[in-house]
């Protein structure tokens, strides 16, 4: 029987994350995944080979529709799906190796098996037996099936499979208008896929800006994607190869369908039951303050404990749970947590939307500054979108910050910053932004709180 | 090159002066030994001079407090030559520098700025205890909604209302605050009284009448009271050291010397020049010190030195007219005399008749933890008999 400090269960990046943290701070740590390759969903079957295949579908698509605009004419442009996978696979190999030697340099023992609690202290592999005085749950999420379109694996899928489409499927429908949908949306769109989005919802992104929902809808349909908004999908049979959908008043044969409406906590034989740690009607792994499970010396973080299925969120819990174990103070602002969704333009967030802070009583102000009046997002030929802050009226303490455009995924770190400081808008505002830069839209917004707006 | 302009060391316990004022302009072409800036500590005027020829760049306003190896300009001596006269006459950004404005953010630094707010008097509610903007938007002095940040001492509240028609704020000078701080200190730190006597000056004035030309042609010196006065106390100190000496910790450090404050009235306030070693100094040599510190306070150039190491003080507010008063010790020192106003006034001479004579009210206020009424008050008489006989001098000292 192996005894360890720490035994973290899940290689995803919560779980690996935390791993590495407390072997740094000296502990004696053991890593256990039921994938050989280390990394988790994200990047498995999640993050990486997501964007891997947005940003391939991205540049065919440019160099079908967006070149000429730029006065190169493409002759002939075809589409090597094979080839795009192929390198997605890379991509994700390369990442997982170098997880795995991460792993070895901090002298991590790794276990590949599915790991089951005898008590809070003892952790079942196959036939190993494992103990540690702190374990970390952090086994993550898995998607959500519906009732009315069960998974077959061939035509109704996850996302897991819609990566893997060999080819191009004529018609795609994918239930579910949040940020996996969206994505996996624009990249078979993008190769050719005629896509439809049916969400239940009366808008797309429901936890995001609704101004910034409408605008990447509107955006998507003008791309080519139909969506139906507040539209239930109520019936799915497969039939001929294909799977005839029934939803709101229309009927329709989809080549495939994706369905996108949601993760839950992952937790199937995970033993809880050994240890008296319930979870709740949601399936989540119920914790404390710091990350404290009900059974003495269990944890768990990432999307097994819920609030937003974030890898970055799961990382940071990791590392504040680490250290929190190694008798540190490690602690996670919710408060300041980004979140993306890689679409073309690209939304992204940070902090409260208007409608959040006014329903915490907070008086705001609102500014807005579109790329439309941004040099550098002109010059790149990708002006659609803004930059949207919300600041607190008598404090300017800058609440949230929404974006929709190129690159927002990048911009929108300045604004976590901004907030984890608990920056004033007017600090942001009288920041030095590089120009040309698609970061000056975020500095204008800013001044637009004072209404100080010099571009418009 | 850039050669840092510094806040030179003016003595122990100075650790801080204000900029009193620029004689040379940002910018400016200098000159090696160009008199740069004035600058005023509580002790004295310092003068910084330049080490080199350049151009000044001015980094610390007029009026800006800076402590000890503070830079408070530079000089490029690269550009000295090359520099086009527009450039030279450009003048200096509008913005005051604040201090420690690296430390803050943006909006926090043009809030303390434009409030003039001291940051490193608000609490600081952001990460790691920085300023947020709405921490000194709170702190502004206007809205007193919030209680003040931090317990304050035993002292006025310093956020007062702006001035009403009719009234004026000026900033106390460096050199009136450390006046300000000593005398309160005085008055809560020793134990002080003052004691009276009249001295008949009528033999020194006619001493003064029948010398003062012999004096001056020999001494090349007027003959004045406060030589006198002077002698007079010294001797006097000589049998009653108590007055001349300090009360440290349960400790009494005794004086075998007499380092005679002489205080001395100035444009910019008080300032109290010291006579080293009075006693071993003639009334001539006393006088001629006298003059050279009235003609060095005149011009403001009363040093650090000058000042140091006093052991008992001699203030006369006669000339302003005073007939009586109650002067404030110059902690450490246990005693202070107040010369006043000369007066003809009717007396009662030796023989009961009723007669004129140019009289004085003498006051001393002493340490009474030190002395006892006993030696303040035969002090004072010693004095006295001194004044009114000055053969004594010759037959007593």
């Amino acid at each position: 029987m192996s005894s360890f400090d720490v035994i973290v269960i899940g290689a995803g990046p919560g779980g690996y994350v935390c791993a590495i943290r407390a072997a740094q701070l000296g502990l004696k740590v053991c890593c256990i995944d039921s994938r050989a390759a280390l990394g988790g969903t994200c990047l498995n079957v999640g993050c990486i080979p997501s964007k891997a295949l947005l940003e391939s579908s991205h540049l065919y698509h440019l160099a079908q529709h967006g070149f000429a605009a730029h006065g190169i004419d493409c002759v002939e442009v075809n589409l090597n799906l094979a080839h795009m996978l192929r390198r997605k696979e890379r991509v994700v190999q390369k990442l997982t190796k170098g997880i795995a030697y991460l792993m070895q340099k901090n002298n991590i023992t790794s276990v590949h098996g599915h790991a089951s609690f005898i008590a809070p202290d003892k952790i079942q592999v196959a036939d190993r037996e494992l103990t540690a005085a702190h374990i970390v749950i952090a086994t993550g999420s898995a998607p959500v099936a519906i009732d009315c379109a069960p998974f077959d694996d061939i035509h109704i899928v996850a996302s897991t499979a819609a990566l893997e489409f060999t080819t191009v499927p004529p018609s795609l429908a994918v239930i579910g208008g949040g940020v996996i949908g969206l994505e996996m949306a624009s990249i078979w769109s993008r190769l050719g896929s005629a896509v439809t989005i049916i969400e239940a919802q009366p808008r797309l992104l429901s936890d995001m800006d609704a101004d910034c929902a409408k605008t990447i809808g509107n955006i998507m349909r003008k791309q080519g994607t139909t969506i139906h908004l507040d539209t239930m999908l109520t019936a799915a049979t497969v039939r001929k190869n294909q799977v005839e959908l029934t939803y709101g008043k229309h009927s329709q044969a989809f080549d495939k369908v994706l369905v996108a409406v949601g993760r839950q906590a992952y937790t199937e034989g995970l033993g809880l039951d050994k240890i008296d740690v319930p979870c709740n009607s949601r399936g989540e792994i119920e914790v404390d303050t710091c990350w404290r499970t009900a059974a003495d010396g269990v944890y768990a973080i990432g999307d097994v404990i819920g609030g937003a299925m974030l890898a970055h969120k799961a990382e940071e819990e990791g590392v504040a749970v680490a250290e929190n174990i190694a008798g540190h103070a490690g602690h996670v602002n919710y408060d300041a947590v980004p979140a993306v969704v890689y679409t073309f333009p690209e939304v992204a967030a940070v902090g409260m939307t208007a409608a959040q802070a006014q329903a915490q009583g907070l008086q705001v102000k609102e500014s807005k500054f579109p790329f439309s009046a941004n040099g550098r997002a002109l010059a790149a030929g990708s002006s659609e979108g803004f930059v949207k802050i919300i600041a607190e009226a008598t404090s300017d303490e800058l609440l949230g910050a929404h974006i929709v455009g190129a690159q927002a995924s990048e911009l929108i770190a300045e604004l976590a910053l901004a907030r984890e400081y608990r920056a004033s808008a007017e600090d942001v505002a009288r920041t030095v932004h590089a120009h040309p830069t698609l970061a000056e839209a975020t500095k204008e917004a800013a001044l637009g709180i004072a209404g100080r707006v010099v571009h418009r | 090159m850039k050669i840092d302009i510094v806040v030179p060391s003016v003595g122990e316990s100075v650790r801080e002066g204000m900029i009193h004022k620029w004689l040379k302009q940002d910018g400016e072409q200098v000159n090696t030994d160009d008199v740069l800036v004035e600058l005023e500590t509580d002790k004295a005027t310092v003068e910084v001079v330049a080490e080199s020829r350049g151009i000044l760049k001015i980094i610390k306003q007029a009026g800006e407090t800076v402590t000890i190896g503070e830079v408070l300009a530079t000089i490029d001596d690269d550009h000295a030559a090359a520099l086009p006269a527009a450039e030279k006459s450009r003048k200096q950004s509008p913005e005051k520098a604040t201090p420690s404005a690296a430390k803050l953010s943006p909006a926090v630094r043009r809030i303390v700025t434009e409030k003039q707010l001291d940051p490193s008097q608000i609490q600081g509610s952001g990460k790691d205890g920085r300023l947020l903007k709405q921490d000194v938007l709170a702190a502004e002095p206007s809205p007193p909604e919030s209680p003040p940040p931090e317990p304050s001492p035993p002292e006025p509240p310093e956020p007062s209302p702006p001035p009403s028609a009719g009234e004026r704020r000026v900033p106390m000078s460096m050199l009136r605050r450390r006046i300000a701080e000593r005398l309160v200190a005085a008055q809560n730190e020793t134990a002080m009284l003052t004691t009276f006597n009249e001295i008949n000056l009528r033999e020194i004035i006619a001493c003064r009448q029948r010398y003062k030309d012999i004096f001056m042609r020999k001494h090349d010196t007027n003959l004045g009271f406060m030589g006198f006065f002077c002698l007079a106390c010294t001797q006097a100190l000589q049998e009653f050291p108590e007055l001349n000496a300090f009360v440290a910790a349960n400790d009494v450090v005794y004086h075998d010397y007499v380092n005679m404050g002489i205080a001395v009235s100035t444009p910019r306030g008080l300032v109290v020049p010291v006579i080293k070693h009075i006693e071993r100094l003639a009334l001539h040599a006393i006088e001629a010190q006298i003059a050279a510190f009235a003609a060095k306070a005149r011009e403001g150039k009363i040093s650090v030195d000058d000042m140091q190491g006093g052991t008992f003080t001699i203030s006369n507010g006669g000339v302003f007219g005073s007939l009586l008063s109650t002067p404030i010790l110059n902690p450490p020192q246990s005693g202070i005399l107040g010369m006043h106003k000369i007066v003809s006034r009717p007396i009662v001479a030796a023989d009961d008749q009723i007669v004129a004579a140019p009289m004085m009210y003498v006051a001393l206020s002493y340490d009474h933890r030190i002395a006892d009424g006993k030696q303040a008050v035969g002090f004072l008489v010693r004095v006295k008999e001194l004044l009114e006989d000055p053969t004594r001098f010759v037959l007593e000292a």
